[in-house]
């Protein structure tokens, strides 16, 4: 997993959408040209919204890879702008550094405060470098975790937002434990005595996302993909070649619509035109399910959060008709 | 470039190769050959010899990778196999199904662990033992669902669980269902500690991905054998993110005790007596009167 293979240029596309796209940015080009208000501006504004609209009716898994690596796709802080806008940022793991590719903080939402744990892709290349792609590091998860049994320590839920391409691969990450700090995320989680919700922004890979995905209901964007592995690690294990992403993401039934299908995700939410064309359209949606689970499951005791959330996991992904148990 | 040039740098070639060969074959062969050569030291042995030194080599101590079945020969004094057949049936991938047929020929075995109630003197236990050879141990649903069903074994016989690890991560060909198995084996081993039931892992090489990101790393002792790989990105990726060497004992297990993610290294030949003892100190009985 090379750190800029996980930002790829936006010409490598070779998809409809990006032609599409090119399209669009041309028209969009000459409307500027032609100011604002006239007939013809209108005209080209109703061709480009035909376009897009024709190009996200139909999009292909690797569309839908390409799009959540996409540079104008809104990022973790966007959505905190928007959803939680007076979110007081905490920091630190306590035990030797602040990952800044997780923002951690608390706010209030919906009337009742909430700790929100975010996977933060920078803005910028700078940014980027900064927050290390939004891939974490030991130092991350246990920051993570340490916000968690704050949370659970003073009742109020806990909001993840999942975006990045997996667990930081590198030499600090591991002398400090990243196997150990993603397994006992996963484990604190699944025991955690307060409401989680997850959100699946564009991009959740491998062991790095899942530590954040141990959730009551764990929702993912219409175009977001998860997976066990970057389409380019898929093909370059399996294949040995990593120039067969393409070819990979065709068959890791990594979309929201496949996850849905297989119950891993519990909803979708819709984002018609892409969440950076229709940014407001998306955070009302988000907004909604917020509301709409954390009063369900505001009602639950503490003590039946965690068990009822043992047995969702437990049961995660199994198709019991399917499954033969021929016990012992 | 004379000859004399051209012919060293042939053989060192042909060593290299030879060198990268006996990596690979870090498995022990035991039903073909009668002699076995160490893939370390490369000194040949006989297979009665080496496996009556539980395939540790006795000249270097090096610890040849072994199969679950064999382990549980070594290890155990009754071992009482539970979930058997117990399969999910094959996922649809292409090439999947031979690769599966392939692994249970070459080891008998359904899928890459072997799950049941064992003994080491009078200590009962539930014990789960991989095996590398059946597609680098990797964990699909089959897998996942043993552990979590032998953690809640141990929890129903209210015994104590010993999982023994060897895994490259998580099965490709399965997808996302396995990787969600992480979060399925690490919630079970929280509903274990909910009921203080000990549990005991043992890294043998490899222990890495998504194994060693869940089960491996949350027992409350730790073991690992001498030399066995543990981590959880490959090296080859660090390498390619971090553009510099690594030291030569990256990822060792030698190197997760010094960095305090490893209780013990214990050697093969220790280890029946040390899990014993372990075990005894954690039997249940009443606090000090």
């Amino acid at each position: 997993m090379d750190v800029t293979a996980e930002n790829p240029s936006v010409s490598e596309n070779p998809s409809g959408l990006r032609e599409a796209e090119r399209q669009i940015a041309e028209l969009a080009e000459h409307q500027c040209r032609v100011g604002e208000g006239t007939p013809e501006w209108e005209d080209l504004e109703t061709q480009i919204r035909k376009l897009r609209k024709a190009a996200f009716a139909d999009l292909t898994p690797w569309d839908k890879v390409w799009l959540a690596r996409h540079p104008s796709r809104p990022k973790a802080e966007d959505y905190i702008e928007r959803l939680f806008p007076d979110l007081i940022e905490l920091k630190g793991d306590r035990c030797f550094a602040d990952d800044p590719a997780l923002i951690g903080g608390v706010c209030e939402f919906d009337g009742r405060p909430v700790t929100v744990l975010a996977q933060a892709k920078g803005r910028s290349t700078a940014e980027n470098i900064r927050r290390s792609f939004g891939m974490m590091h030991p130092e991350g998860y246990r920051k993570a975790m340490r916000l968690a049994r704050q949370a659970e320590k003073f009742r109020r839920p806990v909001i993840t937002l999942i975006d990045t391409s997996g667990a930081y691969p590198g030499k600090g990450a591991e002398e400090r434990g990243q196997a150990q700090a993603i397994a006992e995320c996963l484990k604190l989680f699944s025991g955690l005595k307060t409401p989680v919700i997850g959100i699946v922004l564009s991009e959740g890979g491998s062991g790095g996302a899942l530590a954040l995905s141990v959730c009551d209901h764990l929702a993912m964007l219409e175009h977001a993909v998860y997976s066990v592995l970057s389409p380019e690690g898929f093909a370059s294990i399996l294949w040995r070649d990593e120039s067969r992403a393409e070819e990979a993401a065709g068959v890791m039934e990594l979309t929201a619509q496949d996850l849905k299908k297989k119950g891993v995700i519990d909803s979708i939410i819709r984002e018609p035109l892409g969440a950076h064309n229709d940014f407001n359209y998306v955070c009302s949606q988000i907004d909604e399910m917020l509301r709409e689970q954390l009063a369900g499951l505001s009602r639950k005791k503490p003590s039946q959060l965690s068990a009822d959330r043992l047995r969702r996991i437990r049961s995660w992904g199994i198709d019991s008709r399917r499954q033969r148990t021929e016990q012992e | 470039m004379n000859i004399f040039t051209r012919r060293r740098k042939e053989l060192e070639a042909f060593k290299r190769a030879v060198l990268n060969r006996k990596r690979e074959h870090q498995t022990a062969q035991i039903p073909d050959n009668l002699f076995e050569a160490c893939p370390s030291c490369g000194k040949s042995y006989l297979q009665d010899k080496l496996q009556e030194n539980l395939y540790v080599c006795p000249d270097c101590g090096f610890h040849i990778r072994i199969g679950a079945r064999e382990r549980i020969s070594q290890l155990c004094d009754s071992f009482r196999e539970t979930d058997k057949t117990f399969c999910v049936p094959d996922k649809d991938f292409p090439g999947y199904s031979e690769k599966l047929d392939k692994a249970r020929d070459l080891t008998g075995l359904r899928d890459a662990c072997v799950c049941g109630v064992a003994k080491i003197g009078e200590q009962r236990f539930m014990l789960c033992v991989m095996d590398s050879r059946f597609m680098m141990g990797s964990m699909g649903q089959t897998v996942g669902e043993k552990i979590v069903r032998t953690v809640e074994g141990a929890i129903r016989r209210h015994l104590p669980l010993v999982i023994f690890t060897t895994s490259g991560g998580a099965r490709m060909q399965e997808g996302i269902l396995s990787l969600i198995q992480m979060a399925r084996t690490s919630a079970a081993l929280e509903k274990l500690s909910e009921e203080q039931l000990p549990y005991i892992s043992i890294l043998t090489d490899p222990t890495t991905g998504g194994v060693s990101a869940s089960f491996a790393m949350l027992a409350d002792i730790i073991l690992a054998e001498p030399g066995a790989l543990i981590g959880f990105a490959g090296r080859r990726v660090i390498a390619s993110t971090v553009r510099e060497e690594l030291p030569e004992d990256f990822q060792r297990a030698e190197f997760l005790l010094e960095k305090g993610f490893v209780d013990r290294i214990v050697d093969r030949r220790d280890l029946k007596d040390e899990l014993g003892v372990l075990l005894s100190l954690h039997e249940r009985r009443p606090l000090w009167t």
